[in-house]
């Protein structure tokens, strides 16, 4: 058998997984996903096999995702499973075309050890992604796959992977994040969940709920109950907590909640409403608005020392603050210069510059994970906009445009952009978007009810 | 010319049942009389189905000093315009009632929330609903209300009192809504 495990530089990256939910069927214990590169002694020179993402509206690479091998028909099954997760991430993103398993010649019981390439060429693969799943003791799984690039017959890369049986949407996601890296060079976003606000009911009394799942829609779980207002949850870098916005005794409040047990308190004991909160990028701080006699001001607040610094000093609106990945600058909305407008100042508050100055009103700046981009929203002559600018305001970019789209939120490579959307033809709902940063694969992200307000979470530790 | 003199003993008819008022209107011939007589008494009729109804209403009437009363008999909400929270002439008058009412029942608490239209973004509008509150607020207090009975929030575009998508809702939904506690 050609199979052979190897370990990247002498070690196995830990998947610390944090057991969500339900302990009544998942016991409260850290499972760990052990991941180890495999490799080939026949592999040489590497391939050239690559998709560039940077140019948008390329063809999407045909790729074959055949069905992970398994040795007991449950093994079959899941193997099945992890395949077409994994070929669904991957359409997904645009970029990739997964082949329709009815053409494959293959299959994959003949290719424990190295695929037929001819085969897989005649379907007109350029990627080929093979596993296999194993069952382990202790409702454990080991799951191996291998991408091969079909026309230099290489081996591009392989990994190992072990977690609980019930994690195997991870393993298929972490699967695709590596799939993804080797193809695109840029790292993955597919080990990651969305957190979002579930609406229901009527406009003029619309339940809102905070909603968790993974980032192609599945295990949905609710984290409240709809008796109090909720907006705009965002992550914290270690995803395992969200600052969000709550109505208590009809004030707002910004709070903060550990996803998995759901304790939360309240952010700073500031006499009046707090909202648009957000974490800094070492997970230390909050930065905040806080509204005192009507007049809205950004404050940071330590959230060890719950020291509370404020930013902004002036009469206008200053909200919707949000930072740079290096945690040194703060890009907000101001209506200082009469309208609503994007600035940018350091963290400290000061050398506030104004970056956007084209027609119309500006809000929601995002900075990417990448830190090359901010994303917005802006309106003008009644129709909203979903649009990427540089920090320094040059290169603005419109990407969607309808009705209603607000509150653009990173994947954390910086190469896709989620908002939602009240469209012209369905006003009444919304609805949850993806984007390529290039403005291509614009698509509707499924959800058991009218959504808004998304937050992407970080790569999960 | 007979429709219009049968209009006009209707109006009449409805300021008033007196007997004078409509045989001083009825100056014209015999014919004009008999019809406008038969166009009276139905008349008369309606305004006592009227007298009725508002008898009705009476009996079951607000409470003083409730919701209902501050709605129905002084107004609980001022509006604004797009993006701005600067009280307009008619939102004064009715803060003006408010305060005068407020002095009514000084036991009273409330609480001014702000709201916003759908045309701006959710932060943005939570701050914008915080500003008009504290507007209709402020201008409260210049009226002798004292700030202690006073409590602004901001509900931004949660909260829309009209469910259209077009200016007609969105003029009614950027505004202040005086809630008592």
């Amino acid at each position: 058998m050609i199979w052979r495990t190897g370990r990247e530089r002498g070690t196995a990256s830990r998947y610390r997984l944090g057991v969500p939910s339900r302990p009544a069927i998942w016991p409260l214990a850290i499972l760990t996903v052990i991941l180890i590169a495999l490799t080939l002694p026949l592999a040489t020179a590497r391939a050239e096999l690559r998709v560039d993402i940077t140019r948008g509206q390329v063809e999407p690479m045909p790729v074959a995702i055949s069905d992970f091998y398994g040795e007991s028909g449950e093994a079959i099954d899941f193997g099945k499973k992890i395949a077409q997760v994994v070929a669904r991430n991957l359409e997904r993103s645009g970029l990739f075309r997964p082949i329709g398993k009815g053409a494959f010649i293959q299959r994959p019981e003949e290719m424990l050890s190295k695929p037929r390439f001819a085969d897989w060429r005649q379907i007109n693969a350029q990627a080929l992604v093979t596993g296999r799943v194993k069952f382990k003791s202790g409702d454990r799984m080991e799951v191996e796959f291998r991408l091969w690039d079909i026309f230099s017959e290489e081996h591009m890369v392989g990994k190992r992977l072990e977690s609980a049986t019930n994690q195997w949407r991870r393993m298929a996601h972490i699967v695709t994040d590596e799939i993804y890296k080797r193809l695109t060079g840029e790292i993955g976003y597919f080990d990651t969940r969305i957190v979002y606000i579930a609406e229901t009911g009527p406009l003029d009394a619309r339940i809102k709920r905070l909603a968790i799942m993974d980032q192609d829609g599945e295990n949905l779980r609710f984290l409240s109950d709809g008796s109090q207002l909720v907006l705009t949850p965002r992550f914290s870098p270690t995803a395992q907590e969200i600052t969000y916005l709550s109505y208590d005794q009809g004030i707002p409040r910004a709070y903060l909640r550990e996803i998995d047990s759901g304790q939360h308190e309240l952010l700073g004991k500031f006499p009046g409403m707090t909202f648009a909160p957000r974490f800094s990028p070492d997970g230390n701080s909050v930065v905040l608005t806080y509204a005192a006699d009507g007049n809205s001001e950004i404050y940071e607040m330590d959230l060890r020392s719950h020291k509370k610094r404020r930013l902004t000093e002036n009469s206008a609106i200053d909200t919707a603050p949000s930072y740079s990945p290096d945690g040194r600058r703060i890009v907000f909305e101001s209506d200082r210069g009469g309208d609503q407008q994007i600035y940018v100042m350091d963290r400290q508050g000061s050398q506030a510059r104004r970056i956007t100055f084209g027609k119309g009103r500006y809000g929601t700046p995002v900075w990417s994970p990448r830190g090359d981009l901010i994303a917005f929203t802006k309106s003008y002559e009644g129709r909203f906009s979903i649009g990427v600018i540089k920090p320094d305001g040059s290169g603005e970019r419109i990407l969607s445009q309808d009705f209603l789209v607000e509150g653009p939120t990173w994947a954390p490579n910086g190469r896709v952009l989620m908002f939602f959307r009240q469209s012209e033809r369905n006003p009444d709902s919304s609805e949850l978007v993806t984007i390529d940063i290039t403005g291509h694969h614009e698509m509707i992200l499924f959800t058991t009810t009218a959504a808004s307000d998304p937050a992407w979470s970080p790569l999960i530790p | 010319m007979v429709a219009m003199a049968a209009v006009l003993l209707i109006a009449a008819a409805c300021s008033s049942t007196s007997d004078d008022n409509a045989a001083t209107v009825g100056d014209g011939d015999a014919a004009d009389t008999a019809s406008a007589q038969t166009d009276q008494s139905s008349a008369t009729d309606s305004s006592a189905d009227a007298a009725v109804d508002v008898a009705a209403v009476e009996s079951s009437g607000p409470i003083p000093g409730s919701q209902e009363d501050l709605v129905q008999n002084v107004g609980d909400r001022v509006f604004f315009e797009y993006d701005s929270a600067v009280l307009t002439p008619e939102g004064r008058r009715t803060l003006e009632r408010q305060a005068e009412w407020l002095r009514l029942f000084p036991e009273l608490k409330i609480m001014i929330e702000g709201h916003c239209d759908e045309r701006g973004t959710r932060e943005y509008n939570l701050a914008l609903g915080e500003r008009r509150a504290t507007a209709a607020r402020d201008y409260l207090i210049a009226f002798g209300m004292d700030s202690s009975r006073l409590q602004t929030t901001s509900y931004g575009k949660e909260r829309p009192y009209a469910l259209g998508h077009n200016e007609e809702s969105w003029k009614r939904n950027r505004r202040s809504v005086t809630v008592v506690n």
